[in-house]
């Protein structure tokens, strides 16, 4: 583990090194470097399973990071790469040759969070969703409890009691309640 | 019906057809359903015009009930007979397959499935409800011969369930299509259909289970909701 963890280091400047276990660790590559280093990995270094792909918002700093998660088969290791991109031009080279599975991610993430890889096959395509107009669905700005309140006919009367609360009121309707409801939000 | 009147029936039918694919423009019109020449087994050349040729033009009707007694016969045989059509929704399509197992045994009740829309008169909304698959069931819904009968099953067809704040599913089915019985719960359990399936068939006797005409009837405001939603209309106005 630590052997390939030094290569990626030295090789692709890999910062904020994650040993999560033994056999799974994290990378942080830059974003020109990312699919430079997925390459050599699975050319090189045998993760030649390509595990999943997938993004997070950091909307306060401005960037969505990617994630590429291989496994070697033959140590058993599972290693992550992990890259930071702009989330106002999210725009992130295509890695569509390496795997095909990784087209259908790619339409995912273009879909959900509206990044986009250029030369991607299909990337126009819907994913999951049919002529969505709003903006990406996964992007936290996106308010799908307002959106679904616009777009959905929501039913009148529709209230939401803390049970520990509830439960006390009818069993014990005599009694003060002193159950504390936990979260605030309706 | 003479033979006169049927044909002036179809003509204004495929009239109407024509003036709706010209005022909707080219917009739902698919690659597969536009107008092209097909080569016959025999060599001959035919046109082909799918949204013509496939599709009806016509929008549904409603069908004023019948005089006394017969009307009352009728609703007593088609409670006996429900066809249920074949489609699950959410996760509530779980709920359906004990139902035709010797435990619940839903053919005592004269209930029994069917794998097209041709052939059944009963829809099961079987919980959550997505846009994408809200349009499959307006094709389906619309492909069944009336009288048709729709169960709402589940929270999520009532009033979104716990998926009531989501972006992808609809949170009142009776927005889309007329819903005869609900059958509140999440998951309702087998017996509760039953349940259901005993309400609908009272409600079939009595005469309350005309909600295929206020589907005809109130048309526009269902189409008027449906499209709200569904983005990408890329089907004929009035499908078959």
């Amino acid at each position: 583990m630590n052997e390939i963890l030094d290569k990626i280091k030295q090789k692709y400047n890999a910062e904020d090194v994650t040993i999560q276990r033994e056999r799974l660790a994290f990378v942080t590559v830059s974003k020109n470097l990312a699919i430079d280093a997925v390459t050599w990995l699975r050319d090189y270094e045998g993760f030649s399973h390509f595990v999943m792909m997938s993004c997070v918002d950091w909307m306060e700093d401005g960037k969505f990071q990617l994630l590429y998660l291989l496994h070697n088969p033959e140590t058993k290791i599972d290693l992550g790469v992990k890259t930071y991109i702009d989330r106002e031009n999210s725009v992130m080279e295509s890695a569509h040759h390496l795997w095909k599975q990784v087209w259908t991610y790619q339409r995912e993430l273009r879909e959900a969070f509206g990044i986009d890889f250029p030369g991607s096959p299909r990337i126009e395509e819907n994913f999951v969703l049919e002529g969505w107009e709003d903006i990406p669905h996964m992007r936290r700005e996106f308010n799908t409890k307002e959106y679904s309140e616009n777009t959905y006919f929501p039913r009148p009367g529709r209230e939401t009691y803390d049970p520990a609360t509830y439960m006390q009121q009818k069993l014990y309707p005599n009694q003060p309640v002193t159950a504390k409801r936990k979260d605030n939000d309706k | 019906m003479s033979e006169k009147d049927m044909n002036s029936k179809v003509n204004e039918m495929l009239a109407r057809s024509e003036a709706n694919v010209k005022n909707s423009g080219k917009k739902f019109v698919r690659p597969e359903d536009e107008e092209r020449e097909v080569v016959a087994p025999d060599g001959s050349i035919i046109k082909v015009n799918p949204i013509y040729d496939y599709f009806s033009g016509a929008r549904p009707e409603e069908e004023k009930p019948r005089n006394g007694i017969v009307e009352k016969f009728l609703n007593w045989a088609r409670a006996e007979s429900i066809w249920v059509l074949g489609f699950g929704t959410g996760c509530g399509s779980i709920e359906i397959p004990p139902l035709v197992t010797p435990r619940f045994d839903m053919f005592r009740f004269g209930v029994q499935m069917r794998p097209t829309p041709r052939q059944s008169n009963a829809f099961i909304i079987s919980g959550y409800l997505s846009v994408k698959t809200l349009k499959r069931v307006i094709r389906t819904y619309e492909q069944m011969p009336s009288p048709k009968y729709v169960l709402a099953l589940g929270s999520c067809t009532i009033n979104g369930g716990m998926y009531y704040d989501s972006y992808s599913t609809i949170n009142r089915l009776d927005h889309y299509i007329p819903v005869d019985v609900y059958i509140a719960g999440c998951m309702p359990r087998p017996e509760a259909l039953l349940a259901g399936f005993a309400k609908l068939k009272e409600l079939i006797k009595a005469g309350k289970a005309e909600k295929a005409n206020e589907y005809a009837r109130n048309f526009d405001w269902y189409k008027a909701n449906q499209k709200k939603i569904v983005k990408d209309w890329n089907m004929p106005d009035y499908n078959w």
